[in-house]
């Protein structure tokens, strides 16, 4: 156990003091995740909001892109990435590799079709009669989807808690496309397999503590607003 | 509706492929007591020994060749290889975590032996480092007239420079280069933009090298390796400053001692060094180490 | 403002190949209440949905005050508002709710305050403002429903089995609750239900549907005084309506032969015409074989036999056979008891020669058609009260 408690007080030491760049890594892997989220909503609920309500061609070969896309692998996106953007790939002019856009770009791949697919659930869990109700009460097709994104918003809640935990806990792509470069793409997961590799324990530890506690209090959050959605709704 | 009927006929199957699995096996137990005993054969209780190393070593195909080759000359252990930095390597000694190190970072490995984590320290071989960069070369390495004028070439921040960050034994071959230069890269004006810390291996340095099209230190053997996928080429190799040497440690109270023994034994032998100089020279054309045990 | 009149021609609307809806012509007057009656799949809301603007028909046109219009016309749709069978409600509170359509209107939130007030006491909730909406009963939930609708002054509204999801005691009080409101506004409305009790309580006018088809239409008494056909007739819980042939008149009441038994009633059909004849089941009574009549207002008296005793919720619904004609009466617990009534009992039919709808057979009318000229009642049978 002495290996945990001497990393344990190394890792300490070193959040309080901030003498290391453990705070900018977090910062970047926020800022990263952050944006690739915003991006995945901004397209995964309309997305969503049209597999959960709609009827149309496709619809069902969608549902199933957008449910294997929950189980893509990151490494494969990670790898898919990584060619596109690489130097002799069909985007290298850009380049892009190994940068934070390019982290972003495949983070949205990986939450994209978490949050699309959390959002059709949430969005088809709201009756078509809701729908109808609010039509007939004179509503536009865009009132009527804001109502039903409203009446939706706990389930959305989820989707935006699924996608940000796809991917803020994912080393295997941000490695691949953001090559864990000190202060420009390290973030937490990838600066934890670092030290871990270096045998530095201490910041390993103290990183994986603060990655643990965001999913936590993520997770959290999204359990008490559940909660308390459900006893109002009863 | 769909999935709600669905669901039952899929468990149903599945429940009935488990129970003809289930049923075969019995029949196979039951087969298996039925039979006469096949003479027991010589068992040979395999030992198996964990040998930490680097990433490069790894990368450098080295093992694929040289693990089996212990194994046939020893067949009773098995190796099992944890390709991690230096840095990490050493420390899994440390913690006992692995029987025996094959390592390259000669100062870590000294304070190792010195800290009294190891029992015995060789020298299995040497490989040479390579400064690898765009062929336009925009900082002028080519024609510095020797290493210390190369770093200071470097620390002008013309192209970036990957370093590996990583406690690794490049990492610190790099480090003792910059210092022998009387350079600090992280102390110059524009750090931040030159001088590129990946924490990674040499195989994934070494593609972020190519995608911003700068500078960094390599082991020869992972730079063939990979050469095929990078627009990089050699620009400074042979420099003595350059050599890169492997030592092989046994750790002190390990779990398998005897394994380690036998895997420094075997290295340092004429066999396994016979082994060592010949890899390389049938895919590359050129062995990628030069073995010098004593 | 001024009811609308609402129409729709040539109406077809099929769901995966299967047709659900096919009506050639309906209409609901300005300021009417009309009733859709049908059985459940008989496509009574898909023509609701399209009526009300929420659903395209695949052909067919939609006519508001004789100009057609399509789910795209935004103010035609301003202009009617929807309450369901379950009162869907958003989440937030009854005033969020009540608010949602005059909000779309963009009315100003001082008035929407004030409307939705005066809409939350017409539905008998004053004050609920503030209470969740998810917290409400079936029946607060419904009139919530109702409210959110009426609060818009629509010039049409449309109510889909309102009362179906609610229990019994809530369903009658809102049913009369909703007769006296659709009473003092001038609004169309158009009600779905499959209960005709209910729709007799709100409506002025009544359709039948069956198979996605409109069998009758007319005024309510018209149509449940004389079903138009055998089918409608037992949806109705009657019984098939009698054919028979007007042998005299005289003072506005025809003596109509019916298969040898002479019907009474106040018609102004023509000696020799060949006409229908209904009598509601409630406007029957029956007395034992046996007992001397009292003196009645009933000029109709036909001795016959119990053909059959059902229940019929509350009440029993005996099948009097008398020759050939058959006529239903609806009698009470107490008095099939009190009457000793099982089959093959003799007993005496009596009802009002007022209370018997008559049609002749070959008017040219489209069969199954009926026309109200103003209130009920004022059809073919006319508003005179004739004793016996």
């Amino acid at each position: 156990m002495d290996i945990f408690i001497g990393a344990f007080r190394d890792g300490l030491t070193m959040l309080v003091s901030g003498a290391t760049d453990v705070w900018s890594i977090v910062l970047v892997s926020i800022q990263v995740s952050g944006v690739a989220v915003l991006l995945a909503l901004v397209l995964g609920i309309p997305i969503g909001f049209a597999l959960g309500t709609k009827r149309f061609v496709g619809r069902r070969m969608m549902l199933i892109i957008a449910n294997t896309g929950m189980g893509l692998p990151p490494v494969v996106v990670g790898l898919v990435v990584a060619m596109l953007l690489s130097r002799r790939g069909p985007f290298g002019k850009l380049e892009l590799l190994y940068s934070q856009p390019a982290m972003v770009f495949a983070q949205l791949i990986i939450a994209l079709p978490v949050v699309a697919a959390v959002s059709a659930a949430a969005v088809s869990a709201v009756p078509r009669e809701l729908r109808l109700q609010a039509r007939s009460l004179g509503a536009s097709r865009l009132q009527e989807a804001l109502m039903t994104l409203k009446e939706a918003r706990m389930g959305l809640l989820a989707a935006v808690a699924a996608g940000f935990g796809s991917i803020i806990s994912e080393v295997g792509a941000v490695t691949m496309v953001g090559g864990n470069l000190a202060g420009k793409t390290r973030v937490m997961t990838t600066a934890i397999v670092q030290y871990t590799r270096m045998g530095d324990y201490g910041p390993a530890l103290a990183l994986a503590s603060l990655l643990m506690g965001m999913v936590l209090v993520v997770n959290i959050l999204l359990t008490q607003v559940q909660q308390s959605a459900e006893r109002y709704e009863k | 509706m769909r999935d709600r009927s669905v669901r039952p006929a899929a468990w149903r199957l599945a429940a009935t492929a488990l129970a003809i699995v289930l049923a075969f096996s019995l029949i196979g137990c039951a087969k298996a007591a039925e039979e006469p005993k096949a003479p027991e054969p010589v068992a040979v209780e395999k030992t198996k020994v964990v040998l930490a190393s680097t990433t490069s070593t790894q990368d450098s195909g080295l093992f694929d060749v040289l693990i089996p080759a212990f194994e046939k000359a020893n067949p009773e252990y098995t190796v099992e290889v944890i390709a991690v930095g230096s840095g990490e390597a050493l420390k899994m000694g440390e913690n006992k975590d692995a029987d025996v190190l094959l390592v390259h970072s000669p100062a870590a490995e000294k304070t190792f032996m010195e800290a009294g984590f190891g029992i015995e320290r060789r020298d299995v071989m040497y490989n040479d480092y390579v400064l690898v960069g765009p062929a336009a070369d925009p900082a002028g390495v080519k024609a510095a007239k020797d290493l210390k004028g190369v770093m200071k070439a470097l620390s002008g921040g013309k192209a970036p420079f990957m370093t590996r960050d990583d406690k690794s034994g490049t990492h610190s071959k790099e480090l003792k280069l910059w210092k022998d230069a009387s350079i600090s890269p992280t102390g110059t004006a524009n750090a931040k933009d030159w001088y590129l810390a990946t924490g990674q291996g040499m195989g994934e340095t070494l593609k972020i090298a190519n995608e911003k099209q700068g500078y960094t230190i390599s082991d020869r053997a992972t730079f063939l390796t990979s050469k095929g996928a990078l627009d990089l080429v050699i620009l400074r190799e042979g420099d003595k400053g350059l050599l890169n040497q492997y030592g092989v440690i046994t750790v002190k109270d390990a779990a398998r001692p005897e394994g380690a023994a036998a895997f420094m034994e075997w290295i340092t032998s004429a066999e396994g060094q016979k082994v060592v100089g010949e890899y390389g020279v049938e895919k590359f054309g050129q062995a990628l180490f030069t073995p010098n045990a004593k | 403002m001024k009811p609308a009149s609402i129409a729709i021609q040539g109406i077809r609307k099929s769901f995966r190949g299967k047709r659900v809806v096919d009506v050639d012509r309906l209409e609901i007057r300005p300021g009417r209440t009309m009733a859709l009656l049908g059985p459940s799949g008989s496509g009574k809301s898909t023509l609701l949905s399209i009526v009300g603007l929420l659903e395209k028909p695949d052909v067919g046109q939609v006519l508001l005050d004789g100009v057609a219009v399509t789910p795209h016309d935004i103010e035609a749709r301003m202009s009617m508002a929807a309450a369901f069978q379950r009162p869907y409600l958003f989440k937030g509170t009854v005033s969020d709710n009540v608010a949602y359509g005059l909000r779309l209107r963009r009315v100003p939130s001082g008035r929407v305050a004030v409307l939705v007030s005066e809409g939350l006491e017409r539905v008998g909730l004053p004050g609920w403002e503030t209470r969740s909406a998810l917290t409400l009963s079936g029946g607060e939930a419904q009139r919530v429903a109702l409210a959110r609708a009426m609060v818009l002054e629509p010039r049409v509204l449309l109510l889909d089995e309102p009362l179906a999801s609610l229990d019994p005691l809530m369903k009658w009080r809102l049913a009369r609750d909703f007769a006296s409101i659709f009473r003092e506004s001038p609004i169309t409305i158009f009600y779905v239900t499959h209960d005709q009790d209910e729709a007799l309580t709100v409506a002025d006018d009544v359709a039948v549907m069956r198979d996605g088809s409109i069998v009758a239409q007319g005024c309510a008494d018209d149509i449940f005084g004389l079903p138009a056909d055998d089918w409608t007739a037992e949806f109705l819980g009657m019984e098939p309506p009698l054919q028979g042939i007007v042998r005299e008149t005289e003072g506005g009441v025809a003596a109509i032969d019916c298969g040898g038994v002479t019907v009474y009633a106040v018609s102004r059909a023509q000696q020799g015409t060949e006409v229908l004849v209904g009598v509601r089941p409630e406007d029957v009574t029956i007395y034992a074989g046996t007992q001397e009549l009292p003196p009645s207002s009933a000029r109709n008296r036909l001795a016959g036999t119990v053909a059959e005793i059902e229940h019929a919720g509350s009440t029993f619904r005996v099948t009097l056979a008398a020759g050939t004609l058959r006529i239903a009466a609806r009698v009470s617990r107490a008095s099939v008891a009190e009457l000793a009534l099982v089959p093959g009992v003799a007993v005496t039919a009596a009802f009002k020669a007022t209370a018997v709808r008559v049609r002749a057979i070959e008017t040219g009318d489209t069969p199954g058609e009926y026309t109200c000229m103003s209130a009920p009642g004022t059809d073919i049978t006319p508003p005179v009260d004739l004793q016996g």
